[in-house]
Formats: C-alpha cells, structure tokens, sequence
C-alpha cells in the first residue's frame, strides 16, 4: 500500500470507501467459514497500451523488469509492480510506487511510438475479500469457473461480480481476492459483498 | 444464457458481451456516388437468416475487443468464433461448437 502522505493533495483525497470501513471492518468471521473484507485504497495504477510485438513494449519490459503477459488471465509481478492483462495490446501496472514517477518512466519507455500510458489510480479502488470461504462467497455472483483447477494465484480476469463489472485477481491461496470496481460502482459492491458474507457470520443452516 | 467464446479470453456469460448486428457489412467503395436508396439499404438493410449467421460481438466487460461469431440462429448454436481479419468460416466445415459442450 502506497505510504500514507501527510501534506498536499494526497492529504486531502477521500477514498471511495471511506464511508464503510467501519462496517467492512465489523464483518470480519473468523474460524473455518471466515471471511474478511477490507479496501486497500489509493493504490498507483497506470493503463498501457501499445503493440506487444513492437520495440516500445520491449523498452516497457525492461523499465518494469517484467515481461507483458501475453494471454488472458496472467499477470507478471516484479519488484513492487503487477502488470494484469486487460487485452492483446492493453494492460494495467498495479504498482507500489508512487504514480507520477511511475508514469514518467513509463511515459519516456514509449517515446514517441504509437501507444498510451495513462495514470487511471482513481479510476478503481480495490477491495480485498479473504479467508476460508472467499471463494463461495464470490461464486454467489461470478460465473467463473475460480476452482483451483482453473484459477489460482496470479491470475487475474475482467469479469462480473454481481451486475458489476470487475477485475478480479487472486493473490494467494488463502484464497485471497482483490476485486478492482470503478470508483462509482465500488460503494454498491460493497455492500453486494457484506450482504453475501452475511450469512457465515450465522451458524450453519445444514 | 447464450456462451459465448472470445477469441481472446475464452468462454463467458453472454452477459458480458454487447451485441454488434451483422458482420462483413462492407463500406461502400465510393460513398459519394451513393444515391439515397443504396444509402438506406447500407445503413439500414440487414440479412434475415434462418441457420447459420455470421454476426459481431464485442467483450465488453472482458478484452473489450470486437470479433465476429457465426451463430445458428434456429439453435442458437455457437458454431464458430473467429477475430475480425479471420474470413466467414464454412459452416460445414466447423465440426464441434467453438464454446465447447454446455
């Protein structure tokens, strides 16, 4: 998580959550149907795009010292960024670092080829799902198949999360899910997931 | 619900896609020399098939990328799904539904 700046505009940003964080905090089940729900906000991403075959994309690999995955569903993580396919020529840098320094060096490794580098970090926040039963709980609204024997860690997929559209990236074997809604949209998922996760908060109805 | 295969990312929900009308409409040649009535039948005309109907869909809430599906419109069979540049794919020639068995 990008460090917390205490002075500037960063001072003064709101996430989109921020109204939640208590009740997101409060649904937390622990034992072996838990399930927490956290966001991880202000997190640097930057779209890219630009021709994988093309030498900008080979000056792009070498800045971020990771290869552009080529298929959907990889991601190639190095050093405090993840690049998550989007499409055959587009790409989001999910990344530590801070954003204007980011875009800089990604902005001067296209040079003057045909492409784009855009720093989109308020255009999603990420909510993070984990525990036990993370992976029941999305299945209530994602038609994926997110069983290990089709997804697992380091994959990551623009999918449908209820009515909202997502990326969706599992980031260990917990498992642990980072979902990437639209700012606008991020409120409603929300409370989408606490009223999913509700349920386990309950004893079992067998 | 319809499953539909990208060629880029597999096969999804038809929910995900955004529906295109028919493929290989082609621009017209010389758009000037165009009188109104050859004007209304490009914009407007469209193949009403029974069987096998090439149409676009794009991956919206995916790749978002447009590609071309030749879809059996009795069956509502997805018989083939091939990129934009890729010609019409005969369907006699397509052995096995591209979104595999439901």
């Amino acid at each position: 998580m990008a460090e917390p700046t205490t002075a500037g505009p960063a001072a003064l940003r709101r996430s989109p959550l921020a109204h939640l964080e208590e009740r997101l905090r409060a649904a937390t089940v622990t034992g072996p149907r838990g399930v927490s729900l956290a966001e991880w906000p202000f997190l640097t991403m930057v779209s890219l795009r630009v021709d994988p075959s093309s030498d900008a994309a080979a000056r792009i690999e070498k800045t971020l010292s990771a290869a552009l995955p080529r298929h959907c569903g990889e991601t190639a993580a190095a050093g405090p960024h993840t690049v998550l396919w989007l499409g055959p020529d587009e790409w989001l840098v999910v990344s530590q670092a801070e954003s204007p320094s980011l875009t800089a060096e990604l902005t001067e490794a296209l040079g003057g080829d045909p492409g784009s580098v855009v720093d989109v970090s308020a255009n999603r926040t990420i909510l993070e799902l984990s525990g036990p039963v993370a992976r029941e709980v999305l299945e209530k609204g994602c038609a994926l198949d997110l069983h290990p024997r089709a997804f697992g860690p380091g994959r990551a997929v623009s999918t449908q999360v209820g009515p909202v559209p997502v990326i969706l990236w599992q980031t260990d074997e917990a498992p642990s899910y980072r979902l990437f809604p639209r700012s606008s949209f991020a409120d409603y998922l929300a409370r989408w997931l606490l009223d999913a996760i509700d349920e386990y908060a309950r004893p079992e109805v067998t | 619900m319809l499953l539909i295969n990208c060629p880029w990312c597999g096969p999804r929900d038809e929910t995900e896609y955004h529906y295109g009308g028919q493929a290989h409409v082609p621009y017209p040649g010389n758009p000037a020399d165009l009188d109104d009535r050859q004007w209304a039948e490009y914009v407007f005309y469209r193949d009403n098939t029974k069987g096998p109907y090439a149409e676009r869909w794009m991956h919206s809430t995916g790749c978002r990328r447009w590609f071309n599906v030749l879809r059996d419109t009795v069956t509502n069979e997805m018989l083939a799904a091939y990129r934009l540049d890729d010609p019409r794919p005969e369907p006699h020639n397509v052995a096995t539904p591209a979104g595999g068995p439901r």
